[in-house]
């Protein structure tokens, strides 16, 4: 039924209508009113049988996670930031046991300087840590991909993050056609676990592996990860069957008839892009747009063939990989390993700056003109960065970058002390 | 698409008059996407929110920097935060005062604009007579309706009784329907004069 809603509403309603049977959570901003709601849902009944379960931190939401898992229960969670971090250590541990707990990230960003705002710096630092990354473009598609993700997990034994972005997103009033029940039972069925800690038939799940054997195991999850690219399609045809709507699967293309510039990106931006795209096309401007939904796995050869007729790429991405520049460009750049198209890596949108369609505009006619670097940092104040770069040359105690460059834009009144 | 944003601050219910413009907007079968500036807002500290309004599906996401109409829940804000930037030339002005634009300090700056789309109405008197609490921000919405006839006014007190309960719905839409009244009488005098 079409509904105006929150979407971390509307994603609370969706997981439970997943049946999850046990959430622990903590919170943090910009997740918590997912599992607010949740945990009211749990407290009415509305929710059961579940049993919600307040830890003292992401450290203990994820371990709790891991052993409702084990024992055999459907299991959901949802972080963000620092909260992710914390939780870095069970995260590996959830994915090598493989157990497919379903966890929302809303994507916000790493301090310090200390930000609550939206960009992906927390869900890539956990890109290797061997959970499926599904990144989502509107609150409808978070919405379908939660349904998704709890049956991606149980058919692999594997944990699955369902990455939408903070505030944009979680904290966004839209046109939502939520599932029913009765669609999301025909979909997903009820979870039977491959392994399952039971004191009827005790075993032992977490065993040391040493030399003899930890490359084949982590060999196996390698193996087990790369099937779900086969699998998200298959299921996202299923899904759509089932709901009635278009799922995007591995990855979508957006225009990409005849266009020679193809612009990469995850999440949100999509939509921003896709009207700027619009705008260049009115202008007879061979140019499309890659939404790219799996990152883990990476769908290499899906992104291949989508990007087969670019000869130049724009990847757009909100997180920095400090010391190298863009982490999703370096994977776009493996799956074009024989091209000869130019890939040009754009950083937008950290710490919840606007990503704006005259600055993407701007941009693309930059890419167009071959005039785009190799990593832009998109609308950089670089007056800014001149002058604290100067402080520092001049002053042996030039003092912290942040409180300095904060006093520059007036965002703080008071002077040096 | 029609682009609204409103200001205000912290408890003044900013947020929520967005979403209840953006519900009201959906109730007339349209698509509406309604978000706050983010942050780490305060009580008291100024707060944006935003509204589009189309006919179709709205995919940007970017903040609205050039609105079609805005509204300023707290005229304290008027001379603190850059409220009218972007505002196109045939843009709408909501302001909630029982000033003038001239007694505001505001009288040149109108000039640019069409003035019979600019209006300060007393929302927050509005909202203590029918609700006992100056928070006027469903007023406003009432305001609005007249001014722009982007929403109507029984989709913005369905809205406000799909949002709040019992009494409290009922003296929004009370005063919802207060401030379209005022609105709609200042745009007649303002055609008159």
């Amino acid at each position: 039924m079409l509904e105006q809603l929150e979407g971390s509403r509307a994603v609370a309603r969706t997981v439970a209508l997943c049946r999850p049977e046990v959430i622990p959570a903590y919170p943090i901003s910009p997740q918590t009113h997912i599992v607010e709601a949740l945990s009211g849902m749990v407290k009415t009944g509305e929710l059961a049988p579940c049993e919600f379960v307040n830890v003292e931190s992401e450290f203990g939401a994820m371990s709790v996670a891991i052993g409702a898992s084990a024992t055999g229960a459907r299991t959901y969670t949802a972080t963000a930031s620092q909260g992710l971090l914390f939780m870095a250590e069970a995260l590996y541990n959830a994915s090598g046991l493989g157990l497919p707990i379903v966890m929302t990230v809303a994507n916000r960003a790493i301090g310090a300087p200390i930000n609550i705002w939206n960009d992906h710096s927390d869900s890539m630092s956990q890109r290797d840590s061997g959970w499926i990354q599904l990144y989502v473009e509107s609150n409808q598609e978070a919405v379908d991909t939660h349904v998704l993700a709890f049956r991606l997990a149980e058919e692999l034994s594997l944990p699955v993050m369902v990455c939408m972005d903070g505030f944009i997103l979680t904290h966004a009033y839209e046109r939502i056609d939520l599932p029913s029940a009765g669609e999301v039972d025909g979909f997903l069925p009820p979870y039977e676990p491959r392994q399952v800690l039971d004191p009827a038939e005790p075993v032992t799940i977490g065993a040391m592996v040493g030399p003899e054997a930890f490359t084949e195991v982590k060999y196996l999850a390698h193996v087990k990860q790369m099937q779900a690219l086969e699998l998200i399609p298959e299921l996202s045809a299923e899904l759509a069957q089932a709901l009635g709507r278009e799922q995007h699967g591995l990855l979508r293309g957006y225009r990409l008839q005849d266009a020679e510039t193809v612009v990469v990106a995850l999440g949100s931006v999509l939509g921003t892009i896709e009207d700027s795209i619009d705008q260049l096309r009115e202008r007879g401007i061979a140019i499309g747009a890659v939404g790219l939904k799996a990152f883990r796995p990476f769908p290499l050869e899906e992104l291949r063939s989508a990007l087969a007729g670019a000869t130049r790429i724009v990847v757009i991405e909100k997180a920095l990989a400090l010391g190298i520049g863009g982490i999703l460009a370096q994977n776009v750049r493996n799956a074009i390993a024989t091209s000869s198209a130019q890939v040009s890596t754009v950083i937008a949108g950290l710490g919840g700056r606007p990503i704006t369609t005259a600055s993407l505009l701007g941009l693309f006619e930059d890419a167009l003109g071959d005039r785009l670097a190799p990593l832009t940092f998109l609308d950089l104040n670089t007056e800014l960065v001149e002058r604290e770069l100067a402080r520092t040359r001049t002053q042996r105690r030039s003092g912290p970058h942040a409180e300095n460059m904060l006093r520059d834009v007036g965002a703080i009144a008071a002077g040096p002390v | 698409m029609f682009r609204v944003r409103i200001h205000g601050r912290g408890g003044q219910g900013v947020v929520t008059a967005a979403e209840l413009l953006s519900l009201a907007a959906f109730q007339e079968g349209r698509h509406a996407q309604a978000f706050p500036s983010f942050g780490s807002e305060r009580t008291g500290a100024p707060v944006v929110s935003f509204c589009r309004i189309d006919d179709h599906e709205i995919r940007t996401r970017e903040p609205v920097a050039e609105p079609d109409a805005l509204i300023v829940q707290d005229p304290t804000l008027l001379h603190q935060v850059d409220v009218f930037g972007g505002l196109r030339p045939e843009g709408y002005v909501l302001i909630n005062s029982v000033r003038s634009f001239d007694e505001l300090g505001l009288g040149q700056w109108a000039g640019g604009f069409q003035r019979e789309r600019l209006l300060t109405v007393p929302a927050s008197d509005l909202a203590r007579t029918h609700t006992g609490a100056p928070r006027a921000n469903a007023a406003l919405l009432g305001g609005l309706a007249a001014l722009t006839a982007v929403v109507s006014l029984e989709s913005v007190c369905a809205a406000i009784r799909a949002r709040f309960p019992g009494a409290l719905a009922e003296g929004n839409a009370l005063a919802a329907q207060a401030c379209f009244a005022f609105v709609a009488e200042e745009i007649e005098a303002l055609a008159h004069a």
